[in-house]
């Protein structure tokens, strides 16, 4: 679990650009399954075969970044947002283009608030004088991400940017690999574009068309002091997904989730959130209907570029899924 | 000429009967089917002459406007915008009211009578009203109905090098771009998609897309041009006169990276004048069209627009050609 993880961390890939993410990924699955394909929006489609219920599994490859719209005569870099950047998480932060240039994410000090949504006042300095020389390294739509840098705290506690959601792509790879004996049709699905609106899952569920799905994400953890008011623990096992912005989860998938945690005789958290939204919500929309859930991993720091789980959550995630994958609704 | 016509038919989201009837004629000439969907959407198919490739090309038939929504004793209309108006740019504006075409203004508080806190306050479209010269609730009643469409009045005016002011360029441009497109013979299959109720959420083409399949899809827009005035060059979006606008991004999609540089290099190749949308603002039909099904390539071309969604929006015939050209040639180039 944590090569894959380290590995699918060290990754580039931004919302909308996503395929080194998917050279890793593909790579690492191909031996494990039966058809592999990409598909317009930039999703990784893997299938299991299986005669059995049809399930897909949705984790997502892109993180939030910042993208080039311009530069000034000075040669600093000025950007829009991809994906819900928090501006008091990201200001003098080190970010990096998909070409490895590197640059100081930062902010005019006039008239400026940390608090709001608006991108204009940011900027990033590549240390180009000129906008030529700035544009010659970059160009106008490439996207910054925090740059990559996994660290080791206590207790098996990892941290980075892009954690959300390679948590959940290393999960879903790892229970891909031990899932050798299922009678059930499994599409792993490593999405796209995630983080501007569901786009990708959305496309690949219409594809897959699945009875089931199970999304694996992050979700904001509640044991930081005067932290988010949820909950989940760093630590303290997977979570199940009873609700949050996006949708309600099945009563199904939430019952077939802890059901599959009782046969593995491992602990799981109920999470309730009450904001945010993933790859689950587009799944349960898409043609007539699909039964939809989340594990979720609890992460500390959120879209940020310390972005904080617990190994074994992420270890216990997927046997939870791979045990969930061989009888679904615990029949 | 053709966009003139186009921009004088009225044609708010959910009323685009007008326009729809206008490109129903002229596309029943070229193309070789011609449908109608539940949603009101507009679609024209031709078959290409070589290649099976399917590319749809959607532009939206749909302008902002307003919608009557009450009476009032005093013979004033209230009234909700139709998609997304500042209410800054309509007061003292002339309207037209429903079907009959009942002349109105959208009227404020005169100056006069405003407190100083009134007058330093933005205005809301529920502080405004519109004005039929009615005296009475029931003068009124005779004239229009709650659920009446009214759009702005505005004549066409040509001015400046080669730049046209007038309502709804928003997007007849792109509606008069296809219908130029239907008039000539591609390698490829089209469908040219002519939508309905974007300005109100891509409502049409979430239907279009789905009904059209096709391999991929260009969004023909008109955009905003934000270049007057003291704007830094980065907000500035896009600019009047420098080109079709090409978008790497907006708030509803992200170009899919090789149709966006194919593209490009098709207006490169072949001298024609283009530019990047700068600033990742608006979203239009290729966010509903690429989620459809399961995912369609997307891309979007713009004619830039300053003060869009108002009565005097303003464009360049040299953008308006230039959109054109990049699709007949990029149609052409690249389809075989």
């Amino acid at each position: 679990m944590k090569d894959t993880l380290l590995r699918l961390l060290n990754a580039y890939g931004a919302a909308g650009c996503e395929g080194n993410v998917t050279d890793v990924l593909a790579s690492m699955v191909a031996p494990h399954c039966d058809e592999m394909r990409t598909d317009a929006l930039g999703n990784l489609i893997c299938i299991k075969k299986g005669a059995g219920r049809k399930v897909m599994v949705c984790a997502h490859m892109d993180h939030i970044g910042f993208v080039v719209t311009d530069a000034d005569e000075k040669g600093f870099l000025r950007v829009g947002s991809v994906g819900g950047i928090r501006k008091s998480a990201s200001i003098n932060r080190r970010v990096v283009f998909e070409n490895g240039v590197n640059g100081v994410l930062s902010n005019e000090l006039d008239d400026f608030s940390a608090d709001d949504r608006k991108m204009e006042n940011l900027f990033i300095d590549i240390g180009a004088a000129s906008r030529d020389e700035a544009l010659s390294s970059v160009s106008i739509g490439d996207v910054a991400v925090y740059a990559p840098g996994a660290f080791e705290l206590l207790n098996g506690v990892v941290a980075a940017p892009a954690m959300d959601d390679r948590a959940g792509c290393a999960v879903a790879v790892e229970a891909l690999k031990a899932l050798t004996d299922s009678a059930n049709e499994v599409a792993f699905v490593f999405s796209a574009q995630e983080e501007v609106g569901l786009r990708g899952a959305k496309a690949a569920a219409y594809s897959i068309d699945p009875e089931i799905g199970i999304s694996i994400d992050v979700t904001p953890s509640g044991d930081t002091p005067k932290g988010p008011k949820t909950a989940v623990k760093l630590g303290a096992g997977p979570c199940v997904k009873v609700r949050d912005s996006s949708l309600v989860c099945s009563p199904k998938v939430v019952r077939g989730l802890e059901a599959a945690a009782g046969r593995l005789g491992i602990a799981v958290q109920r999470e309730v959130l009450t904001m945010g939204g993933n790859d689950a919500a587009a799944m349960q929309l898409t043609r007539a209907g699909v039964l939809a859930g989340t594990i979720s991993i609890a992460c500390r720091y959120v879209h940020s570029a310390s972005e904080a789980v617990s190994l074994p959550d992420c270890e216990r995630a997927a046997a939870l899924l791979v045990e969930f994958l061989r009888n679904p609704l615990g029949e | 000429m053709v966009l003139r016509e186009l921009c004088r038919l009225r044609g708010a989201s959910g009323d685009e009967g007008r326009v729809r009837d206008f490109v129903r004629i002229h596309s029943e000439k070229y193309a070789d089917s011609v449908t109608v969907d539940r949603m009101g959407n507009l679609l024209a198919f031709k078959k290409g002459a070589s290649s099976h490739k399917h590319v749809m090309l959607a532009a939206h038939m749909d302008e902002v406007g307003f919608i009557v929504v009450g009476i009032n004793d005093n013979g004033l209309l209230s009234y909700e915008p139709v998609g997304a108006i500042d209410p800054r740019a309509v007061i003292s504006k002339p309207v037209l009211v429903g079907d009959n075409e009942v002349p109105g203004v959208i009227g404020a508080k005169a100056i006069h009578l405003q407190t100083k806190a009134e007058f330093e306050k933005m205005l809301r479209h529920d502080d405004l009203y519109m004005d039929i010269g009615a005296q009475s609730k029931a003068e009124a009643e005779k004239l229009v109905e709650p659920g009446d469409y009214a759009t702005f009045a505005s004549d066409w005016r040509e001015f400046g090098e080669g730049l046209v002011k007038s309502k709804a360029l928003d997007d007849r441009v792109g509606v008069m771009a296809l219908m130029s497109i239907l008039e000539n013979e591609y390698p490829c299959d089209i469908t040219c998609a002519f939508t309905v109720q974007e300005e109100v959420g891509l409502r049409g083409a979430i239907c279009a897309g789905y009904n059209v399949e096709a391999d991929e899809a260009i969004a023909l827009e008109g955009t905003t041009a934000n270049d007057l005035g003291d704007v830094p060059d980065p907000l500035k979006v896009c600019r009047v006169g420098r080109g079709v606008a090409i978008s790497f991004m907006d708030r509803t999609s992200i170009a899919n990276r090789p149709l966006f540089q194919r593209l490009r290099d098709t207006a490169i190749a072949a001298g024609i004048p283009w530019q990047l949308k700068q600033f990742i603002a608006g979203g239009n039909d290729a966010g509903a069209i690429q989620l459809s099904r399961g995912g369609v390539p997307t891309a979007v071309l713009s004619v830039p627009c300053r003060n869009i969604h108002s009565a005097s929006s303003v464009a360049s015939f040299s953008d308006i050609e230039a959109q054109f050209s990049l699709v007949d040639r990029y149609l052409r180039r690249e389809c075989k």
